[in-house]
């Protein structure tokens, strides 16, 4: 299978979706990678690089696009410098992996279903445990945050950290992040690297943990009332408590020199956080970071993708802060990438599996035909304790059996086929015996699941003591109807079973008195 | 005793049997979990004999023995060898099967040819699972006892073998059905030899460090074939007891392969790597490097100054005895405020769960020994990771060297801990014989030598040093 990285065409962006050093694990996988040429450029990767890691260079982006069975960018396709949309030069029936909000690009995705593409969303894979590292979104705002901060630093007008020298004491600067999701984590954490005072503050409680464990102060509003919502992100907050919120920003802004808004809920404009009041209440000098600027932005006068000053307070508004710290940003980028196609099974293996819910989740188009929105899977809301490690491994698990319990549905038309023909030739006897026999099946395979694994060696013990049970069979031979053969044998089952039912009862309880806490 | 009377009670033996399986979901509730499998069996066997007149002697004198038996074993078995017991108690499971079954044939049979034909299919079925069961149990024994070669036995065409024996079976089969007693015995009897020669094939074939499959494989017989005596003798108690040790075998057997990352067709039907030929694979990317040993006293320096600590036992601990001294360092470090704890891999050592037990059995408590899947995003701030007697479950390989035999198989991640100490006997590769690229990183140091007498050095220059400290 051949994979074509082009150019990505959209100006100012300098990322690419596979570095030389990501291309690595692709060519592992058993793909053949070909990339437009200078399509690193702009992350610093020549030509050279790529083919010294063996990919191949094609000189125009049309070539590259025929060629290739899966394309892979980073921004969904759109209209070329010379007037040919990129969709139209996917090959029919080609797969493309990218970037693609399909909420807002409907028209590029019909525009795709016509070339019979097979397409998937980078930012549409699921935030669940397994998905980690194909999370896209994750490795993004990561680096946004963080470039939020460099930003924050590049405007301000003095240190971060605090001094003492010769000329005098000078403050450490004072941050405020708003939002404690990754991007915000990111943001506390190179603030606090640099040396300022951090506060963060988010509207869902568990955030509060985390923004203490990268030495930032957490900030509350007196009301109770958590805002987890669906998937790890927040949830819109009542009218008492957004007042509240409101009243703790405004206190915060005539204090703080350095506000970093993250605040986002998917799917949704930005909520507007920081007001002109409360910009005109920070002391000049000041700067706004709105990493939401792209939805509208946390901040009234925030203006996307541009630096605007008002009364002495910069407010940064770019959208583009990933594609600033392109090589990182292409390099873990590439890495998510090369995951999920390693996910899907690499290039010898490769399918596009309806039952693997990540791959469901970002799947927009499959063959031309259109499968997004996926079908509600339960959201994964995060466990409220963390610490309670045991509640969150059983959840995993549940999560497992489900997945797994989808597929059979050949085995079940078999089975049940199979049943249908036992019923017609079995006596009542039997079957009455036979539904006994499946249901306790059934019930086994239910409670085992919930054994936990460190009591594996007593389950078979004991289970070792139960079937023992056979003891009942060789009971009813013993019964004086019968003499000679059959009470001999009936007498040998009998004592065989009672050593397993002795022995296992014993050893178990043994073993079971040695485990404490 | 009214026969509606000894259906109940077998009902409510069977709800404690699963309410004894449900109480194993967590350690609180296992003790409570065993007395009501206990009661259960009590309520079962006291139903049985008193619902009809029996050869009361004989009984007595079979059940005295066989109890006696039991409790001797269950005093004396040491708990490395529980696997061992386990698989000994298996036998006795599928014998006592392939003797009810061959009772039941002789007893007479239901009234209606249909009827009969199902009752001899049963009996049939019975008693080949039984004596699978038996002869692969023993033959489980004897490899882990040491007495037979652990190494599978791969004769040419085995896969043949099996199936011809099968076969085999199959046509001794339609004979037996319908045939007078005489006959049929005789078929049941050279069906039960053929079945048991299957068995032993089937387990010789079977390396040592498969054995958690093999012996959960087993378990999962012995549970069918409980459950097949239980439609011979038309009697739900049986069933149900039998489909509930079948199922918990199965889940087992599931969960062992999905630790190894191997499907469970292909550790029934052969060693590992055995398709590439016996001699051990070599993995394509050797490793590159110098292997840094260590001395115990250098150990005891790395543990004093760790503020975390994660021990990674593996079968060469149970071998070694080393889970006292083991246990012993750790309460030294954690009366220090040092985090200790102990990540279990699934099939560490020879039983599913084998590791927690010996680690139960030195006193380590239990919450501070936890599954690999919760303890692996912990080893990067993780200051030492200790690692004794445990190789193919810590070897990198497995997760990015796409041609080592046991790659996508899950591992411990012990090497992104910021030192770890590999305690092993010799730079011999583990049962999988796959060259483990751990030994050889730059934050690797190996501890050469016997595992137990090695933990105890390094437990002596801990407590040396903090007495001397004292003195100070």
């Amino acid at each position: 299978m051949k994979i074509g990285i082009p150019k990505e065409v959209r100006p100012g962006e300098r990322r690419v979706a596979i570095t030389p050093e990501t291309v690595g694990r692709l060519l592992k996988l058993g793909f053949e990678v070909a990339i437009e040429s200078g399509a690193g450029a702009g992350a610093s990767f020549d030509d050279s690089a790529y083919e010294a890691a063996g990919v191949s260079i094609v000189p125009n982006a049309a070539t590259l696009w025929s060629v290739s069975d899966v394309v892979l960018k980073v921004q969904p396709p759109e209209k070329r410098s010379d007037g040919v949309h990129e969709a139209d030069l996917l090959r029919e029936g080609g797969t493309l992996i990218s970037f693609l909000w399909p909420a807002k690009n409907k028209e590029l995705i019909e525009r795709l279903a016509t070339r019979k593409a097979t397409v998937l969303a980078m930012d549409q894979i699921p935030r669940i445990t397994r998905a980690q590292k194909f999370d896209a979104l994750s490795s993004m705002a990561n680096i946004a945050g963080y470039r939020a901060v460099i930003e924050a630093a590049s405007f301000f007008g003095r240190f971060f950290t605090g001094q003492m020298t010769a000329a005098g004491k000078i403050p450490p600067a004072k941050v405020l992040v708003i939002g404690a999701g990754v991007a915000g984590l990111a943001a506390v954490g190179a603030a606090r690297g640099l040396g300022a005072i951090v506060r963060a503050f988010d509207t869902r409680a568990d955030a509060r943990e985390q923004v203490q464990s990268m030495g930032a102060e957490f900030l509350e509003v007196s009301l109770e009332e958590d805002g987890a919502g669906a998937g790890g992100y927040g949830k819109v907050m009542s009218a008492a408590f957004i007042a509240e919120e409101m009243a703790l920003f405004m206190r915060q802004a005539k204090d703080v020199d350095i506000i970093i808004t993250t605040a986002l809920i998917p799917g949704r404009p930005a909520p507007t956080l920081i007001s002109e009041a409360m910009v005109n209440a920070m002391r000049p000098g000041s700067v706004i970071v709105d990493l939401a600027a792209e939805n509208g932005g946390n901040c009234a006068l925030t203006r996307p993708g541009q630096v605007v000053v008002h009364q002495g307070v910069t407010i940064v508004g770019y959208v583009d802060l990933p594609s600033r710290l392109a090589p990182l940003a292409s390099h873990m980028y590439g890495s998510n990438l090369a995951h999920l196609l390693g996910d899907m099974g690499g290039a010898q293996e490769w399918r596009v599996n309806l039952d693997d819910q990540v791959v469901r989740a970002a799947l927009v188009l499959k063959n031309g035909e259109l499968l997004w929105p996926p079908p509600k899977i339960e959201p994964p809301t995060p466990v409220a304790k963390p610490a309670v490690s045991v509640g969150v491994t059983a959840a995993t698990k549940a999560s497992k059996k489900k997945a797994k319990g989808s597929g059979g549905t050949v085995g079940l038309i078999i089975g049940t086929l199979l049943l249908g023909a036992l019923g017609m030739v079995a006596p009542k006897e039997f079957l009455s015996h036979f539904t006994v026999f499946v249901l306790a099946c059934f019930v086994g395979w239910q409670i085992i699941w919930n054994v936990t694994p460190a009591l594996h060696t007593p389950l078979m013990s004991v289970t070792n003591a139960i079937s023992g049970i056979i003891v009942v069979g060789g009971l009813l031979q013993l019964s004086s109807e019968f003499t000679g053969p059959v009470m001999l044998i009936g007498a040998t089952a009998v004592l065989l079973a009672s050593i397993n039912i002795a022995g296992g009862f014993l050893v178990t309880q043994r073993m079971l008195r040695m485990f404490h806490r | 005793m009214p026969e509606s009377l000894t259906l109940v009670a077998y009902l409510i033996a069977g709800i404690l049997f699963i309410l004894s399986l449900a109480g194993l979901s967590a350690q609180e509730s296992a003790r409570r979990g065993n007395i009501l499998g206990i009661v259960g069996m009590l309520i079962a066997v006291a139903v049985t004999v008193l619902s009809q007149s029996m050869h009361y002697a004989t009984l007595a004198i079979a059940v005295g023995i066989g109890g006696i038996i039991g409790t001797f074993l269950a005093l004396r078995v040491q708990m490395t060898s529980m696997p061992e017991l386990v698989a000994a108690l298996h036998s006795f499971v599928g014998l006592a099967a392939v003797l009810v079954g061959f009772g039941s044939y002789l007893m007479p049979g239901p009234d209606g040819a249909t009827e009969q034909v199902i009752h001899e299919l049963e009996v049939y079925i019975g008693v080949f699972v039984g004596a699978i069961t038996f002869t692969g149990s023993v033959v489980a024994y004897g490899k882990l006892r040491g007495i037979i070669r652990s190494k599978p036995l791969l004769i040419p065409a085995r896969h043949w073998l099996n199936l011809l024996m099968i076969v085999a079976c199959v046509v001794f089969g339609w004979r037996f059905v319908g045939a007078p007693t005489q006959d049929g015995v005789l078929s049941l009897g050279i069906q039960a030899g053929i079945a048991g020669l299957l068995g032993i094939h089937l387990v010789m074939g079977i390396g040592g460090a498969d054995m958690p499959v093999v012996v959960s494989m087993l378990n999962s017989y012995s549970g069918w074939a409980a459950a097949a005596a239980g439609f011979m003798l038309s009697n739900d108690l049986l069933i149900i007891t039998g489909a509930l040790v079948g199922s918990s075998g199965a889940i087992l057997s599931y969960i062992m392969c999905r630790a190894m990352n191997r499907s469970f067709i292909s550790v029934i039907l052969g060693g590992f790597g055995a398709e590439e030929g016996t001699q051990p694979a070599r993995s394509s990317s050797e490793p590159q490097g110098e292997v840094t040993a260590i001395q115990a006293a250098e150990t005891a320096d790395l543990l004093r100054d760790a503020k975390g600590v994660i021990i990674i036992p593996g079968y060469g601990m149970a071998v070694a005895h080393a889970q006292y001294p083991l246990y012993e360092i750790a309460e030294w470090l954690r009366k220090r405020n040092k985090t200790v704890r102990f990540a279990i891999h699934p099939v560490a050592g020879r039983l599913p769960g084998h590791m927690n037990v010996l680690l139960a059995e030195a006193k380590v408590p239990y919450d501070i020994v936890i599954e690999m899947e919760e303890i692996n995003e912990d080893f990067p701030q993780t200051d030492v990771a200790l690692v004794i007697g445990a190789n193919d479950i810590v070897n990198p390989g497995a997760l990015d060297d796409a041609s080592s035999p046991i790659y996508g198989m899950p591992v411990l991640e012990v090497w992104k801990a910021r030192t770890t100490v590999v305690m092993k006997r010799s730079m011999a590769s583990g049962y999988a014989g796959v060259e483990n690229p751990l030994f050889y990183k730059d934050n690797t140091r190996m501890l050469f030598g016997d595992a137990k007498k090695n933990v105890e050095a390094i437990l002596m220059c801990l407590r040396t040093d903090s007495d001397a400290a004292a003195a100070q």
